[in-house]
């Protein structure tokens, strides 16, 4: 029996081996969305004990075991970034390299972080991975199980969201 | 058509001053192996029972029929 179908009957030495193919992959996707070693560390193994759980639902024949992984690990860092307190998020693990920013430079870094952690969890999903991480469309929307056109209207939003807030701070050259 | 470009242009200043305040993280990797931590999940967590769909209707009828005939309940009492 080949180990998809050994892991969608149950089989515990089947999902570790399936753990071990695929635990780094969907550490470092999750890590780029909520951007914190320890938080991705939980949240690879939360996404695994989803697809465990999961199992039965998993179609070995026609299902792309690292297509369905990606989907529910980010299923999984949305319900982080939803629920998470904003303090903890996006993290002290990789802070934006230090520079001679001038006072004003420093107070625009300031408000846009406050600003990103403020967006919505879905357009904030969105903002990470296409205007950070530079992910193309179509892999995003596979990802979230939405469209390529919804992915593009969250980046939208997001940006202009993200515009609004600035020019509420008064911040107006970033956010023209 | 200028419109568009200069919102093309914020759009990716906007996108600069983000990537610089939140480094992308292509090349981030795993540091330890998450095996055991995901073994302690699983011993902490064992699965939800889950009862098949039959034995709960069957539990709904029987509970049906005690409530519409709640006469039988003293004869199926003396049986068991």
């Amino acid at each position: 029996m080949e180990l998809l179908e050994r892991f969608a009957a149950g089989d515990l030495e089947a999902f570790e081996d399936l753990f071990r193919q695929h635990q780094k992959e969907v550490y470092r996707w999750t890590l780029r969305i909520v951007r914190d070693t320890g938080i991705a560390e939980d949240l690879t193994v939360e996404t695994f004990w989803r697809i465990f759980r999961a199992r039965e639902r998993f179609d070995p024949d026609a299902g792309n075991f690292r297509a369905w992984a990606r989907r529910i690990a980010t299923n999984a860092a949305l319900d982080h970034l939803r629920h998470a307190r904003k303090e903890t998020e996006l993290s002290e693990d990789h802070p934006a390299p230090s520079s001679g920013d001038s006072a004003v430079r420093g107070e625009l870094r300031g408000h846009l972080r406050r600003a990103f952690l403020e967006l919505p969890a879905k357009y904030r999903l969105v903002a990470t991975l296409a205007l950070i991480e530079d992910e193309p469309y179509n892999e995003i929307a596979e990802a979230a199980g939405i469209s390529v056109a919804l992915v593009k209207v969250r980046v939208f939003r997001a940006v202009r969201l993200l515009r609004k807030k600035l020019s509420s701070f008064g911040l107006e050259a970033a956010a023209k | 058509m200028s419109n568009e470009r200069t919102r093309h242009e914020n759009e990716q200043e906007l996108q600069t001053l983000l990537k610089r305040e939140f480094p992308p993280l292509h090349n981030a990797e795993l540091q330890r192996d998450l095996w055991p931590q995901m073994l302690r999940r699983l011993d902490a967590q064992p699965e939800p029972l889950r009862v098949p769909w039959f034995d709960w209707a069957l539990a709904a009828a029987v509970a049906a029929t005690l409530l519409l005939f709640p006469s039988v309940i003293p004869a199926l009492l003396y049986q068991l």
